[in-house]
């Protein structure tokens, strides 16, 4: 979909030599993924960005879109085929939101009913009350607001690629997850092909099907945001993902997936000691948690209480103190287990019931298997 | 108090000779400031597009407001004067838009300028022609800025048109050229006032207008 081929850019310096900001920049972006351009400032991740779109022409090499060579089309044609998005958001002070989002659609010709109808379908995309306001001016909105009409004011005419240079950066913490989530949903249904430009490698964990490393004009590896955790190509991309790159590869993985790679056991408060027993021996299980009819968790038992145990469950029934959901990634379910002192939790659907359990057995073995592969 | 009487009664007695002259007087000021928006406006743009004639223009422009009045107007006779207009309105006129142009196309220039990176960045980005930034995002966030421009251009003139009378242009200036040539305090003061009244009149009226053509998003 975009393919960069020896991009460069050069920029004189005071003292006269060539400065090579962008330095044979090669990389092809899938329709439909989203690639993070991440590195430090000065790395050349936003010139490059600006190269695609030629809000900066390039010194030397090749963009193609879909195939077509960028360089041969007129630069505000270029420009429309592409939803821009930047930190400062850039919303137009003398406009209504409504006029904002539908800025390029009139450009374009629509007519005022069908620019009416998307701009309150994309509000909606974005949690926000058409009603209240689509005739406000963006000075009476907040900045995460301001951000998320920014947004989908690039969506607006429904161009096919996304450019978004530091989308979320000058927006507070809570905010930006809050609109991160946005986002992803939004991708879900939408399948657009994004570039995002990004120093934060947490946002690019979380956004990026893949992630381009820059540094000193040049892409040192590009690879998924796995991959780049797992085994970092150098030094350089090692100490910048952070020397916490083992954990933060747990944020990749939600604990859903790892229940939906277990045979789910229970055992009901009406199973006999030994069933449960025999059930725990045959997968060399050390509990089994007990469900309700409903498939609710009511708590489990030990395999040691159960070993020697005569009756029901019922009697020998244990306490669960915490349960994660399907949603959770590893990172936050290690954390409560921690916080829990606990090897292990349930995890549970979006009704409440059990559908596996996560461990700090596997949570390790995860991190170690890949290891080994490398 | 004797003074401020026979004022009363000069004005009073004369009403529809000052308010003559007082239109008159608008309407130098008016045309000059007119055609000095008419090109000072465009040239405050232009200079956007093509920094390196700002230096230029602008210090042009500051050397001109530097000229005192009665000099300019002296100017002004002998290069009239080869079209057969040395005095008169042609040569008034001709001196007040001079005046207006530094204020008018430094507001232009410093508007365009003071327009937010991120404004700038946002209407390349997504695609607008630089004619459709100018019209649609940058030219109605200029208004207020640019406003204030014509508005001290006004001003300026107002008082500078009336020493305009010497090279017989008309106006209130008419009134106190005459009140010191006759010693006549009456017409002297009314003179005086009226431009003052009309100076801070104007500007009243142009902050008005001003309110009005000022996008409602970026009103105060």
């Amino acid at each position: 979909m975009i393919e960069l081929q020896n991009l460069c850019k050069q920029f004189p310096q005071k003292d006269g030599k060539m400065f090579n900001a962008v330095d044979q920049v090669n990389l092809h972006v899938p329709k439909g993924k989203t690639c993070v351009l991440l590195g430090p400032s000065g790395c050349g991740k936003t010139t490059t960005l600006k190269m695609i779109n030629r809000l900066i022409e390039p010194s030397s090499g090749k963009v193609f879109i879909n195939g077509m060579d960028s360089s041969g089309v007129d630069r505000v044609t270029l420009r429309r085929q592409f939803g821009y998005v930047i930190q400062q958001v850039g919303l137009f002070p003398n406009m209504t939101i409504e006029e904002n989002i539908t800025i390029v659609p009139r450009m374009l010709g629509w007519d005022k009913k069908k620019c009416r109808e998307r701009a309150r379908s994309l509000m909606a995309m974005v949690a926000l009350d058409a009603d209240r306001f689509l005739k406000r001016y963006p000075h009476e909105m907040s900045g995460g607001q301001q951000q998320r009409i920014g947004v989908i004011r690039a969506l607006a005419a429904d161009a096919p690629v996304l450019l978004m240079d530091e989308p979320f950066g000058a927006v507070d913490p809570i905010n930006r997850e809050q609109i991160q989530d946005e986002f992803l949903l939004m991708q879900q249904q939408l399948g657009k092909t994004v570039l995002l430009v990004s120093h934060d490698i947490d946002e690019a964990i979380k956004l990026g099907d893949m992630v381009a490393v820059f540094r000193q004009g040049r892409i040192v590896q590009c690879a998924s945001a796995d991959e780049i955790l797992a085994r970092p190509a150098d030094e350089f991309v090692a100490s910048f993902v952070g020397q916490d790159r083992s954990l933060k590869r747990l944020l990749l993985v939600q604990a859903g997936q790892v229940a939906a790679m277990q045979k789910t056991q229970t055992a009901t408060l009406s199973s006999t000691v030994a069933v449960a027993f025999a059930e725990m021996d045959d997968s060399e299980l050390l509990h089994l948690t007990v469900v309700d009819a409903n498939g609710l968790p009511l708590g489990f038992i030990k395999r040691r209480d159960a070993k020697s145990g005569k009756g029901t469950c019922k009697d020998y029934l244990q306490a669960i103190a915490v349960t994660s959901l399907e949603g959770d990634n590893l990172r936050v379910v290690l954390s409560r287990l921690y916080e829990h002192n606990l090897t292990w939790m349930p995890v549970v659907d979006g009704d409440g019931r059990y559908c596996g359990e996560v461990s700090q057995e596997y949570i390790t073995g995860y991190l170690n298997a890949d290891h080994s592969a490398s | 108090m004797e003074t401020l009487k026979q004022v009363l009664g000069y004005i009073g007695h004369n009403m529809p000779y000052i308010l003559g002259l007082a239109r008159q007087h608008l309407m130098l000021v008016g045309i000059a400031v007119g055609l000095a928006v008419l090109i000072g406006v465009p040239l405050g743009m232009m200079i956007i597009r093509f920094r390196t004639l700002a230096t230029g223009v602008l210090g042009f422009a500051t050397v001109l407001l530097t000229i005192p009045a009665i000099a300019l107007f002296g100017l002004m006779i002998p290069v009239f004067s080869m079209i057969g207009q040395g005095i008169g309105a042609v040569p008034a006129i001709s001196a007040a838009f001079l005046y207006s142009l530094l204020p008018i196309v430094r507001s232009t220039y410093t508007a365009l300028t003071d327009i937010s990176p991120g404004v700038r960045e946002a209407g390349l980005g997504i695609g607008l022609s630089s004619w459709q930034r100018l019209r649609w995002v940058e030219l109605p966030l200029a208004v207020p800025v640019i406003f204030s421009g014509i508005r001290t251009a006004v001003i300026l003139n107002i008082s500078v048109m009336a020493i305009a009378s010497i090279i017989g242009a008309g106006g209130l200036g008419t009134l106190i050229l005459h009140g010191i040539s006759q010693s006549d305090i009456r017409m002297l003061l009314t003179g005086a006032v009226m431009v003052s009244l009309l100076a801070i009149g104007m500007d009243w009226v142009l902050l008005q207008l001003q309110g009005v053509l000022t996008p409602k998003g970026i009103r105060k």
